[in-house]
Parts: C-alpha cells; structure tokens; sequence
C-alpha cells in the first residue's frame, strides 16, 4: 500500500513533468525557399503559452517595420528582407533551440527575445557567434552584459523600479509603501530590489516585502498581510495573468492601496472578465508609450497596426516596431551583412521611433525616458509622458 | 489576532475547494481502487464548460451549476466506462497508467480546443462583501465555504442513510461479497464517478471565480495538490478527505502568512512525508492488511 501511494505520487509527478512539455509549438512563418537575393533576419517570441500576448505584439510589430521596408524597396541597393519567426512559448530552453535553428537557418542578425529570461539564455548563446541582437522588450539588467552584440529597445527593470519609487515620493507623497514580487522571475525581482531601494532612499518606508512562486495562483495570505500594514502604495512587479488574479483577491480582501507597477501591467485588462475591469483601478504603471498618444510617429504607428492586425498595439508591438526598424536602420548604415559592421552602426543609432528617442551609450542599453499610465473606470489613462527621476 | 483569523478564512476557502476534488478521488480509490488522475482534469473541463455557460450562453450562476454538474458526471461515468471498465480486473498499474492517458488526452484535446492562453473567468457572485472590524470577507468567501458544508453534509447523509450509499460502502468493502448480496457493482461504480465529477465540477465554479483565470493545465497542478490531500486525510476515507483539504487548505495560508510565501509547497509536501511516516494509511486511515 506504502509503495504503491509512492508509485503513484512519482508518476503523478511524472504526469506534471509530461504536461508541461505537452504544448507543441506552432512553428515558423514566413519561411521562403528563396536565399539568393534576400537577407534574413531572425525573429524569437513566445507565439502561446502565458505571455503570448507579448510576444504575438512584439513579433506582429517587428513583421509589420519589416514589410514596410520591403514595400519601400527594401535595403542594401534593392534586396528584400526575409523575417525568420520562430516561437519559443516563453521557455528559456525551447528558445535556445529555436536561435540553433534561425542560425542554422543563415540569419545575419536577431530580433528577440521577448521576456526577459529566454533573452538572458540567448543572449549568452549570441554572444559565442558575435551575432547582432536586439531585443525588444526584455529588461533584465544582465541582458546586455553578455556581449556587445546585444541591444535592446525598451529600458531596464532596475530603471523601472527607480521611476516608480520617485513618482511614489513626488506625485503620491507616499510614506509607506509595500512589495509583491515573483522570487522565480529575474524582471519581477530586478524591478523589485530597485523600487525597495530607491524608495527608502526617498524616505518611503517600506514595511512588506512578500513574494510568492511561479505558478502560485493564490496570493490572499500575502495579500492579508499587506493589508494590515496598511501601505500607501503597493509595488506589484509582475506580468499581466498573475496581476489580475492579484488585484481581483485584493478586492476580495478589501485592500485599498494605490497599486504600482512596471510594464508588465501592459495587457491587465484584456485578462479581467468583463464587468470586473474595474478592479484594477487606479493602478499606477511606467510603460514605454501611450497607445492614445496623439504624436505623428506614434498615431501613424497606431493606425497602420489596427488596419493590418485589426486590434490595438500595445507597447510591445510599438517596441518590436522600434528593434526592427533599428536594426535595419544599422544594417542599412553598415552598408553589409557584417557582423561587425552591423554592431559598429547599431551603437550610433539615433532613431526617432514610437517609444520615444532611441541613442545607445555604448552599453546596449538606450537612453530614453518612460511613460506613466494609470487604470481609470477600467481603461488606461496618460497620466505622463517622458517622466524622468526627480532626486 | 485580526489577521490570524483573516488567514485562517482564507485557507478556510481555499480548503474547501480542495476538499470537494479530494471528495472525488477518495471515493473513486474507495470503490475502485483506482487514482484517477483525470480527475483534475475534469476540473478543468468543468471550468471550461462553465465559462462557455456563463459568458456564451448567458446562463445564471445557478442555472450553470446544474448544468456543468450533470455534463461533468456524464462525463466522468463515460470515462469510467470506456477507459477504466474494460481494464477491472486486470493489474492496479494499467488502470493508473489509463488515467494518466485520459488526463493528456483531455488535456490535449483542450489546448487544442481553446490554446494555452488563459482566458479571464467571469465572477459572478455578488460583489458583496462583509466588514467585521478591519477584515473584510467577500460573498464568494462565505458561498465557498457554505456550498461546501452543505455539500458535505448531504454526501455524509447520502453514504450512510441512503440504499445507493449503503451499497457504496458495501463494494468498498468487499465488491465480491457485495455482488453475491445482489448489489450491482457496475451501477455503483458508475454512481460514484458521477458523484466525484459533479463534485469537482462544483468545485470548478468556485475556484475559477476565486482565480478568474483558467487554461488547459490548471487541473493537473491542482489535482496532485488534491491528492496529496486526499493521501494525508486517508484515502479511500470520505471524512478523511474533508479533513485532508482542509489542513492543507489551512497549512497553506498560514505558512504562506507567517512562514515563507515561497516555501509554501515544500512545507506542505513535507507535511504530506510526516503523515506517511507516521501514519502511513492518513490521519483518519485504519492499517487494513493487504491480503495476497
């Protein structure tokens, strides 16, 4: 009887082990037996599984830059650009075998990944080949440390996490503050760790720092926690699935707290039911555009996006957009298929793009500024643009 | 204090969602021997099918109970019937490896169906809440937890009071001697798959609008859980596996609250060890010879 239980618990383990890899990815798009005259670029996003909406985004914005240029004539004297896309459904060992592949495949240079913990197993692959990277949505500090081959379009997670601990001070005048984070997630840590920091560092007293696992669905004795330090503000790095079951139990639970948070937020509300939107009013989020902007640049973006894929971009379509058209902008510039040539013109990027003003300081990080949404009546308001720390 | 009794309602709550899938598991390893793997997945089916009752067809909330309830059972008695009848008989392991089968396929056939993205599930309980001093208990709380006695309740009348039940217990003991008394097993095996899958379609309602959001894999992260609930009251015990989901229901809230939130499963397969050491048929288990 012992044993059999035991058996039978170590296949029931065996069954979540089969299950998680049950999910066949949907393979490749746009592959073309034509080599002669097109120059490949590589594309690596999570296409399903639980992030699929930033992936599906980044990619569509990324084709959509790529199909323009094409249409313009495409670069280096006429050639045409031919985009590799590969899903990788947000898994850090599948999209190390999905680049294995897009190389194999001859691809001059990478778009990609999406999240930040494939990019991190990518990017130290890349850098082995001295392959031209940008990433344009993973904002992991150590993405960009792997090797000079790698860039990115977005900023990065400690920055995120310093934004919202200097708006919390300047605009909220908060005096406590608490943090829910994913201890299993490195862009929830990093925003995390800096958002604690920085707020004492203002004077903000942080008094609950709580995680919880991967996959953790219930979050209420975290929750019940933090409520009863009653926090002006409640930093919430995570992705979109996972933040609202948080603030539909903090409902649940009554917890009234201004909720902040990073980019992730992006996409909370298409994950809440109908009718209960509202629950994650009045949260505070940075992000890197604002969808309704009425700039040019970003208006056409938004028109042209909602014409081809018939819904609204959100800000990781704008930054596939971005990471695209800067590589392309590089390859132009270099004038060849060089992989030297091509990092060499990536770090003289100057490019006017839908999340703002992209310049690379030699690190393959850019220097930008962030914009700051806020959830009203269940809908993303501009509450500012081009925030920047105040000390 | 205050706090302590707000962590308790919420392991309370979530207790005794998995008391009601555990429910189903002891009762179908009571009378078939058998863990049913698929159970968890008939969760998930569950939540699935609720989603499509409340948002596509509109149904009212009880109107869907009923509704995803006797789907669930029919489910769960054909599963009974095309997969683990055939196999009666025949070694433990081939049934156990059978459900595992079942559990992908169900799995499978609703990635396919419905694509891993998660889909937000509508609550449709009230929006009310109680405020007791400075702790808030929602509706959903308080019908979690009430729907659960009450079920409780009617299944302990059920078992003991009633003919069906009485020959529930009766193939549980002994199916040879009870098939000799003119008790049809086949009929109360079926019964009791119906039961467990109605059970866990109830539980299904409540714990998506707990966790409004569902995809393909939900009930298999959720079913070992269960299941290690069900081992640690006594499997095959039906108050055993009340009991079980509620002590890791409430050991889960209170470790998360006041011990480490990220330690909280290896504190609770730890609890799972103790019990097997110390007791190795459950808490409410009785050491039963194995005859050979």
């Amino acid at each position: 009887m012992k044993k059999f239980i035991a058996l039978a618990l170590v296949l029931a383990m065996a069954v979540t082990v089969l299950a998680a890899c049950g999910g066949e990815s949907g393979g490749s798009s746009g592959s073309t037996a034509d080599t002669g005259d097109t120059i490949k670029i590589g594309g690596l996003a999570p296409l399903t599984g639980e992030v699929s909406v930033y992936g599906v985004a980044a990619s569509n914005g990324a084709k959509m830059a790529i199909d323009e240029v094409n249409a313009n004539g495409g670069i280096l004297g006429g050639k045409k650009i031919e985009f590799l896309l590969e899903d990788e459904e947000g898994d850090a060992t599948k999209a190390v075998n999905a680049y294995n592949k897009l190389v194999g495949e001859g691809i001059v240079a990478l778009i990609g990944d999406v999240t930040s913990k494939p990019t991190m197993s990518v990017a130290q692959k890349s850098a082995k080949d001295n392959l031209p990277m940008v990433t344009p949505t993973a904002t992991a500090a150590e993405v960009t440390t792997y090797g000079s081959n790698v860039f990115r379009a977005c900023f990065l997670d400690p920055y995120q996490g310093e934004i919202l601990a200097s708006y919390a001070n300047e605009k909220l005048s908060a005096k406590t503050a608490a943090v829910l984070y994913d201890s299993s997630d490195d862009y929830s840590i990093g925003i995390a760790e800096s958002f604690k920091e920085h707020a004492e560092a203002y004077g903000i007293q942080v008094v609950a720092y709580e995680a919880f696992g991967e996959g953790d669905k219930d979050f209420k004795s975290q929750l019940t926690k933090i409520g009863a330090e009653k926090p002006d503000v409640l930093c919430v790095p995570s992705y979109y699935n996972t933040i609202a079951l948080i603030v539909s139990q903090a409902k649940d639970l009554g917890i009234e707290t201004t909720f902040l948070g990073g980019d992730g937020w992006d996409g909370v509300l298409g994950a809440l039911a109908d009718g209960k939107k509202t629950n994650a009013d009045g949260a505070i989020f940075a992000n890197h555009y604002y969808s309704g902007d009425t700039d040019e640049v970003v208006s056409n973006f938004f028109k042209n996006y909602k014409e081809i894929y018939g819904t609204d971009p959100n800000s990781f379509a704008a930054l596939g957009y971005d990471a695209a058209m800067v590589l392309i902008n590089a390859i132009e510039k270099a004038g060849s298929t060089d992989k030297d040539a091509i990092i060499k013109a990536l770090n003289e990027t100057d490019y006017n793009g839908v999340t703002g003003n992209i310049q690379y300081d030699g690190s393959g990080d850019p220097v930008k500024s962030v914009t700051i949404i806020k959830i009203e009546n269940g809908e993303y308001t501009l509450s500012e643009k081009g925030y920047t720390v105040k000390k | 204090m205050l706090n302590f009794i707000q962590q308790l309602i919420n392991g309370i709550q979530l207790g005794s969602v998995y008391a009601l899938i555990a429910l189903g598991y002891t009762m179908v390893y009571g009378i078939a021997k058998l863990i049913n793997f698929a159970h968890g997945d008939i969760i998930m089916v569950g939540a699935y099918m609720s989603l499509i009752c409340l948002s596509t067809l509109g149904l009212p909330l009880w109107a869907t109970f009923i509704v995803i309830a006797v789907f669930c059972a029919v489910l769960g008695v054909l599963i009974e019937r095309v997969a683990y009848k055939p196999l009666r008989g025949s070694s433990r392991m081939s049934a156990l490896i059978t459900a595992i089968g079942v559990s992908l396929l169900l799995e499978n056939l609703f990635l396919l169906l419905f694509s891993s993205d998660p889909r937000p599930y509508p609550n449709m309980f009230p929006d009310i809440s109680f405020t007791i001093g400075e702790m808030t208990i929602s509706f959903l709380t308080v019908a979690t937890i009430v729907i659960t006695i009450i079920i409780m309740v009617v299944l302990s009348l059920f078992v003991n009071k009633t003919k069906l039940g009485t020959a529930m217990r009766a193939v549980s003991e002994d199916d040879g001697a009870a098939k000799l008394m003119g008790i049809n097993v086949n009929t109360t095996i079926s019964v009791t798959f119906a039961i467990g899958s109605a059970l866990a379609a109830i539980a299904a309602v409540l714990y998506s609008s707990t966790y409004p959001l569902i995809n393909p894999y939900m009930g298999s992260a959720l079913g070992i859980k269960v299941f290690v609930a069900a081992v640690v009251g006594g499997i095959g015990i039906i108050p055993g596996a009340m009991c079980g989901g509620f002590i890791i229901g409430i050991a889960e809230a209170l470790i998360k609250g006041y011990i480490s939130s990220t330690l909280t499963d290896a504190f609770v397969f730890g609890i799972l060890i103790i019990v097997l050491l110390v007791k190795p048929a459950g808490l409410l288990g009785k050491n039963v010879k194995e005859k050979v």
